[in-house]
Parts: structure tokens; C-alpha cells; sequence
């Protein structure tokens, strides 16, 4: 009894302060304390809310994995096709047609400026004769050539610009510079697919940024309409906690929580969704490679991508619930 | 501990809840509110809990007076006041200990403090054996000592009851209002709004009567050394 008392003393000395809830925490590092232990409370009560009814939770996960696996597996493939790319810069090719009539001590003088450039990997000399018998190996005109007196065809010289200078703008310099050389009649660039192969993986890159960005739009509604049925379903609850004085953030805190796990669970079941598409992908690559000289090798979504996809499928479920529970929770009043 | 100053309630369609009601209940004080139902008792009531504003006057709980108190400072003011509904408002899906611990939880309590805090209120209400249990195993009688546990495990100085033995026979009643009656005791200052006429008349407290939503009778306690005589506390 006389402790009782003592209490409701007590109580009464906090009511006079201003804030009956931080008072009773006591101090500063106390209070930081409780608030550390609410959210912790708040996590942990979330998730067990999660897996009290597994088959919904499960089917809203799942929804938003794809949602997330869909660019993220794109973006890896994109990537793949990248890398395949890559190795087709050295298709980059600079063909010299020279001026007719030329002298070979000319080509040689020509041949060997050439290769002391930096920019040039390599090159290849063909001879007026070598391209007369190539054409004639090659074509039907062979016997519109018979009909000829001259050798129709200049000597060619095949430039192949270093790693370094296969770049399309880079390219594009060097093209021009050896284009301006007084033995030159016509430079050209053979890369103008190399070019349109660019221009769709830029399309292919744009079209996943657009994409990803629909799909996280769609993240956060389908996280924000969860929570809503959440706050809905809760909504008795709420109540009773507002009666006896909860805060709107201690209310708020387990279903923020709650965005944020499903927001990552999500993320965790679209990255193994990714990995598994990617294993089931290994041996047709494989298949594949063998055909390309085996220089194909499927890339997984690496260590970075994996945390964005982690940290965007947490921010797009905290998000979502913050939408639906600024909205929603103020309505929610004891009467 | 609390005080009307001409306050009322008036509603849009022009009908008052609560007319020009002019009340002091002292710290320490035990109370009935009595009345016919929609005499005002639960518009009175939920005016001290701010689950209502007075749309004139002025109502001060606790030295706080409520029209300065904004919507953000309503769950403080609401920790200073244990309240316990008719239909008990228990949580369906969480154990006796935890609905009797919400209240601790929510003004951010440690787990130590909450565990020792949460069995004396069970114990104080005779359910300290029933812990485990959900509220949906227990009689009426018994979701009510939840709710009542509840309203006190935070020690408020002010304690709201609104029809706390509604559907409760005689010697239940009873016993609920013994135990407000010792809560009293030990300082905390009672309001409880009944129409049960025959047990309050009995336990001979300061009776309040309102009718149409105006207070028309303020009967003092019969008995000398109950009601008021516990002197103030805050």
C-alpha cells in the first residue's frame, strides 16, 4: 500500500513534467536507451507479425521480387552483352584506300609511319594484286575483270586502332587524321555496326532504367497497399493504443518496420530469383560459348548490384509504409 | 485534479452532449457519475480523456488545461489517466501480461520494470495466476480486472471508469468497486460513471447526476472519512 502510494506521488511529480513518457525513461542516455529498445521492440514484433500469417506474406513478397528480379536480371544480362562486346572493339577498323599509282617504296614509307603510332595496333598492307585475286576468288565479275586492261584496285591498308583508341569518338580522330595523310585517296571507318550495336545497348540500358523505375513505382504501391489492409485490419488496435497514450510514432513504428522487411525480404528473394535464372542461362551460354571460341562466360550480379538491390528493396518498403501510414493513421481516432 | 468551468458540448446538428457544467473533483477524491444513458456520462468522460473537446469552457485535468493542448501532446496527458471501458477495449491477440504491459511499453519502460510492475497490477486484481492466458479464456469478470490492471500497471493519479460493471452481476460488481475503492485508498483519484442507483447509493460516495447532458445533483459522501478525506496528493 505504502509503495503504492509513493508511486501515484511519483506519478503525479511526472505528470507536472512535461512529458509524462521521457521522464520515466529517465536521463538522456536512459531515454536513448528505451528509444533504441523501441525500435528494436518494433522490428522484431514486425517480422513476428510477418510470419504469424506466412501464405499472404509470402505472396506479397513474392510479388515484389519479381517486381525488383525483373531489372535486376536485365541489368545483369545487359551487362553480359556488355562484356561480349567488348571484345568486338577490335573490329574497329580503319581501311586506307591510297591514291592510284603509288610507288611501293611509298607504301613501305607509309607502313612503317604507321606502325610507330601509338594509336595503331597493327597493319595490314594488300597490294593491288592481292585484292585483284581475292575479288576474283570471291565474285562473279571475274570475267568483267578479263575485259579490263589495268588493275581497277588501289593498294589498301588496314589500320587496327590499339584497345585504347577503339572507342567510337576516339576512333573517329584518328580516322580524320589519317584521312588528311597525302597517300590517302579514301579512309573509312569499318565500324558503323560496332556503332549501331552501341546504339542499342544504349536503348537496351535506357529501356532497363525506365523500366526499373515503373517497377519500383510498383513496389511502393503494392508495400503501401499492404499496409494499408495492415492498418485496416489493426485498426481496433490502434485505437486502444491512442486511449492510452501512444504517440503516433509508437504506432507508426511497427508497421514502418513492416514495409521495411518486406521491402527486404523481397530484395533477398529477387536476388536469388536472379541467381537461379542465371544458373538455369549457364548451360546454353556455355553451349554457346563453345561456338564463340569459348570467350563467353556468364556474369552473376556483382557484389555492388547486390547491395543496391538490398538497399532499394529496403528504402522502397519503408517508403511505401510511410506513404500508407501518414495517410491512414491520423483517420484513426477512439470515439 | 479535475475541474469544468461552464464547459459543454455541442455538436453540429445544434444538440449538446454536455451543457454550462461547472465540476471540481479533488485529488484524492472518489466519485460516481450516475444518470440516464445519454445523460452526458460518457461525453464527460471522454472530455477528460480528450477523446472529445469541450466546444466552450473550460475543463483543466491534472493542472493541464485541455484547450491549450494540442493534438500532439494528447497521448501524454492520456498517460496521466487510466481508463477503463465497459466493453474492456483488451487487445484479443496478445496475452493477459501483455495487455496489462502496453501501457508501460508505450511510455518506454525497461523489460525489468515492466515484468515487476505488470505482476503487482495482476496481482492487485486477483489474475496474477491468468498472465499466459488470452483475454478470450477469461469470464467478463475477469477482462475487466484485466482492463483495470491495465489502467493502473503506469500508477496515474487519475483513474476514468465508464460503466466498469456493465455486464457484471451484483457480486461482481461489488468487487470491481472495492477495488476502485482501494485504489482510492492509496491516493488515486476515482470517476466513475454508472447507473447502477442501488450499489452506488450503497457505497456512499460523492454521487454526480447529470440529465440532458446538465449536472443537476452533487450529492457529497455520506460518510465522513471516505471521499475527499485523503487530502490532496499532487
Amino acid at each position: 500500500m505504502a509503495r503504492s502510494r509513493k508511486a501515484a506521488m511519483e506519478s503525479d511529480q511526472l505528470a507536472t513534467g512535461k512529458r509524462g513518457a521521457s521522464a520515466a525513461a529517465g536521463g538522456g542516455i536512459g531515454r536513448l536507451h528505451a528509444y533504441g529498445i523501441a525500435h528494436l521492440q518494433a522490428l522484431v514484433f514486425s517480422l513476428g507479425r510477418i510470419s504469424h500469417s506466412p501464405v499472404s506474406s509470402f505472396m506479397t513478397i513474392a510479388v515484389i521480387a519479381i517486381a525488383l528480379a525483373m531489372p535486376s536480371g536485365l541489368h545483369v544480362l545487359l551487362k553480359n552483352f556488355q562484356g561480349v562486346s567488348a571484345g568486338w572493339d577490335n573490329a574497329a577498323q580503319v581501311s586506307l584506300f591510297l591514291k592510284q599509282d603509288i610507288d611501293q617504296s611509298v607504301v613501305k614509307r607509309l607502313d612503317t609511319r604507321l606502325q610507330a603510332m601509338v594509336e595503331i595496333d597493327s597493319v595490314t598492307i594488300i597490294s593491288p594484286q592481292q585484292a585483284l585475286a581475292e575479288f576474283r576468288q570471291l565474285s562473279d565479275f571475274s570475267d568483267a575483270l578479263k575485259a579490263l586492261d589495268d588493275n581497277p584496285f588501289p593498294t589498301v591498308v588496314l589500320v587496327q586502332p590499339t584497345m585504347a583508341y577503339s572507342a567510337p569518338a576516339v576512333v573517329e580522330s584518328l580516322l580524320i587524321r589519317l584521312r588528311d595523310l597525302p597517300e590517302v585517296e579514301v579512309a573509312q571507318l569499318d565500324m558503323e555496326w560496332v556503332e549501331r550495336w552501341y546504339a542499342l545497348m544504349e536503348i537496351g540500358k535506357r529501356a532497363v532504367f525506365i523500366l526499373a523505375i515503373l517497377l519500383a513505382l510498383a513496389v511502393l504501391l503494392i508495400i503501401g497497399n499492404t499496409i494499408r489492409l495492415a492498418i485496416q485490419n489493426r485498426r481496433d488496435e490502434i485505437e486502444v493504443q491512442k486511449l492510452i497514450g501512444a504517440t503516433d510514432a509508437f504506432i507508426r513504428r511497427p508497421f514502418l518496420y513492416s514495409g521495411f522487411w518486406h521491402g527486404l525480404l523481397g530484395a533477398i528473394l529477387a536476388w536469388m530469383l536472379v541467381n537461379i535464372s542465371l544458373l538455369l542461362l549457364e548451360g546454353p551460354v556455355q553451349r554457346l560459348s563453345l561456338l564463340y571460341d569459348g570467350n563467353l562466360d556468364l556474369q552473376s550480379l556483382s557484389f555492388g548490384s547486390s547491395l543496391l538491390l538490398l538497399v532499394m528493396g529496403m528504402l522502397l518498403g519503408y517508403g511505401g509504409a510511410r506513404m500508407a501510414v501518414g495517410r491512414h493513421l491520423r483517420d484513426i481516432e477512439p470515439s | 485534479m479535475i475541474q469544468f468551468n461552464q464547459a459543454g458540448k455541442r455538436y453540429e446538428g445544434g444538440s449538446e452532449g454536455l451543457s454550462q457544467v461547472d465540476l471540481h473533483i479533488r485529488p484524492g477524491e472518489m466519485a460516481f457519475l450516475t444518470g440516464h444513458s445519454g445523460a452526458g456520462k460518457s461525453t464527460l468522460l471522454k472530455m477528460i480523456a480528450m477523446i472529445e473537446r469541450a466546444t466552450y469552457g473550460q475543463v483543466v485535468v491534472n493542472g493541464k488545461n485541455l484547450s491549450r493542448i494540442r493534438r500532439r501532446q494528447i497521448p501524454y496527458v492520456r498517460r496521466d489517466i487510466g481508463i477503463i471501458f465497459q466493453n474492456h477495449k483488451l487487445l484479443y491477440d496478445r496475452s493477459v501480461f501483455d495487455n496489462v504491459a502496453l501501457p508501460m511499453v508505450i511510455a518506454g519502460h525497461g523489460h525489468v520494470e515492466i515484468q515487476r510492475r505488470v505482476r503487482a497490477a495482476l496481482d492487485k486484481v486477483g489474475l496474477l495466476d491468468k498472465e499466459k492466458r488470452f483475454p478470450i479464456m477469461l469470464s467478463g469478470g475477469e477482462q475487466q480486472r484485466v482492463g483495470i490492471a491495465r489502467a493502473v500497471v503506469n500508477r496515474p493519479p487519475l483513474l476514468l471508469a465508464d460503466e466498469p460493471t456493465g455486464n457484471l452481476d451484483p457480486q461482481l460488481s461489488a468487487e470491481i468497486m472495492h477495488l476502485f475503492e482501494q485504489f482510492n485508498q492509496v491516493g488515486v483519484t476515482v470517476l466513475i460513471a454508472s447507473h447502477d442507483i442501488d450499489l452506488i447509493t450503497r457505497l456512499g460516495h460523492r454521487v454526480l447526476t447529470l440529465d440532458q447532458g446538465r449536472l443537476v445533483a452533487d450529492v457529497a459522501a455520506v460518510l465522513a472519512d471516505e471521499g475527499s478525506g485523503h487530502g490532496p496528493v499532487s
